[in-house]
C-alpha cells in the first residue's frame, strides 16, 4: 500500500475507489442489521412479527421506541 | 522501521476487530440487561396485561397472542444485543478508518476508545435524555412511527453535537490554555444539544397510574445496558487495535 515517505496518505489513490465501495457496502449491511434488530416490524424481514417479538426485550432495554 | 507503514491495517482487518468487539460487548450488555433489566420488563408486562384485561376495548395486544413465549423473548434479548453490538462495533470500526487521517494521536487504542466515548455521548446519552427508554405498557402505539423517526433524528443530532464540540476544541487553537479549549468543546456540544432539545417534539405518554419507581428503575437499567455496550466496544476495540499494532511492529510477536 504505502511506499516511501511518512507524509503520504494512508490509502493509495488507486485503492480509494475500492475502499469507498467496501465502506459503503459495510455501512449498508450493518445499518440493515441494526434495523432488523431495532426497528423491523416484519415488513423487511418477511418473517411476520417473529423477529420483532423475539427481540422484544432487547429493543426495550436498548432504549429504542417499541410500541 | 517507519511506524506509519505498519500502522495502517487494511479496512477489513479493522472491520473484523470492530465486529468482534461489538459482538462480545453486545453479549456482555445482554447479560447486564438480563440481570438488571428483565425483572422490570417482567413487572411492566404484568401491569400491561392487567390493564388489557380490565379494558378489553383497548384492543388486542401483542403479548396476548405472541408467537414468541416470554422465555423466548428473554433468550432473544441476547440475540438482539449481540447482533446490535456487532453492527455498532462494525460501524465504529468504519468510522475509525474514515477518520484515521484526521486524528491527532498515533495511539490506536486511545483513538478507538475516544471514538466509542463520542458515540456513547452522541448516539446514546443525548437521545436518551430527550427520549428516555420506555418499558412495556408505556407509549402510545399510535405514535410509534413518529417516535421512531424523531428518535433516529435525535441520534443524528447527538452525533452532530459531539462533532460541534470537537470543532470548537480545534477552532480555539493549540496555543490557547487547555481549559479554554475544553470550554469551547463543551460550549459547541451544549449549543447543538440545547437547540435540538427545544426544536424536537416531546412525547408524554406515561400512563398516570404507572409506578414511577418502576419507570426509573427500568430506564436506569436501559441506560446501563447501553453504557456497558459502548464501554465494552471501546475497550475491546482499543485492545485489539493496540495488540494488532504491536504485532505488526514486531514488539510482541504472538502466534
Amino acid at each position: 500500500m504505502s511506499s516511501s515517505t511518512s507524509s503520504q496518505p494512508l490509502v493509495h489513490p488507486a485503492g480509494t475507489a475500492r475502499l469507498l465501495w467496501m465502506v459503503l457496502t459495510t455501512v449498508a449491511v450493518l445499518a440493515l442489521l441494526a434495523y432488523l434488530v431495532a426497528f423491523d416490524q416484519g415488513a423487511v424481514s418477511r418473517s411476520g412479527t417473529y423477529l420483532h417479538e423475539l427481540m422484544h426485550d432487547g429493543r426495550h432495554l436498548l432504549g429504542v421506541p417499541c410500541h | 522501521m517507519p511506524l506509519n507503514t505498519t500502522t495502517a491495517p487494511p479496512f477489513v482487518t479493522v472491520l473484523v476487530r470492530g465486529l468482534l468487539a461489538g459482538l462480545v460487548a453486545g453479549l456482555l450488555a445482554g447479560a447486564f440487561a438480563y440481570v438488571a433489566g428483565e425483572p422490570h420488563v417482567e413487572a411492566a408486562i404484568a401491569i400491561e396485561e392487567a390493564a388489557a384485561h380490565t379494558e378489553p376495548a383497548a384492543g388486542v395486544h401483542q403479548h396476548e397472542d405472541a408467537p414468541v413465549s416470554r422465555n423466548g423473548q428473554r433468550g432473544g434479548l441476547f440475540l438482539a444485543t449481540g447482533l446490535f453490538g456487532a453492527a455498532m462495533g462494525g460501524l465504529l470500526a468504519t468510522a475509525y478508518v474514515l477518520l484515521a487521517r484526521r486524528r491527532r494521536t498515533y495511539d490506536d487504542g486511545r483513538s478507538g476508545l475516544l471514538l466509542a466515548g463520542a458515540a456513547l455521548l452522541g448516539a446514546v446519552i443525548v437521545p436518551f435524555l430527550k427520549y428516555p427508554a420506555n418499558p412495556p405498557a408505556v407509549g402510545d402505539p399510535a405514535t410509534i412511527n413518529q417516535r421512531t423517526v424523531t428518535y433516529l433524528l435525535m441520534v443524528v443530532l447527538g452525533l452532530v453535537a459531539v462533532w460541534a464540540g470537537s470543532l470548537g476544541y480545534r477552532a480555539v487553537g493549540a496555543e490557547a490554555p487547555w481549559w479554554l479549549r475544553v470550554a469551547a468543546a463543551v460550549g459547541g456540544f451544549l449549543l447543538v444539544t440545547a437547540v435540538s432539545y427545544v426544536v424536537m417534539p416531546s412525547f408524554q405518554e406515561v400512563p398516570a397510574d404507572f409506578p414511577a419507581t418502576l419507570l426509573w428503575d427500568f430506564r436506569l437499567a436501559s441506560l446501563g445496558t447501553q453504557v456497558v455496550l459502548w464501554t465494552g466496544i471501546g475497550l475491546l476495540f482499543a485492545a485489539l487495535m493496540q495488540q494488532g499494532r504491536r504485532r505488526a511492529a514486531g514488539v510482541a510477536p504472538t502466534t
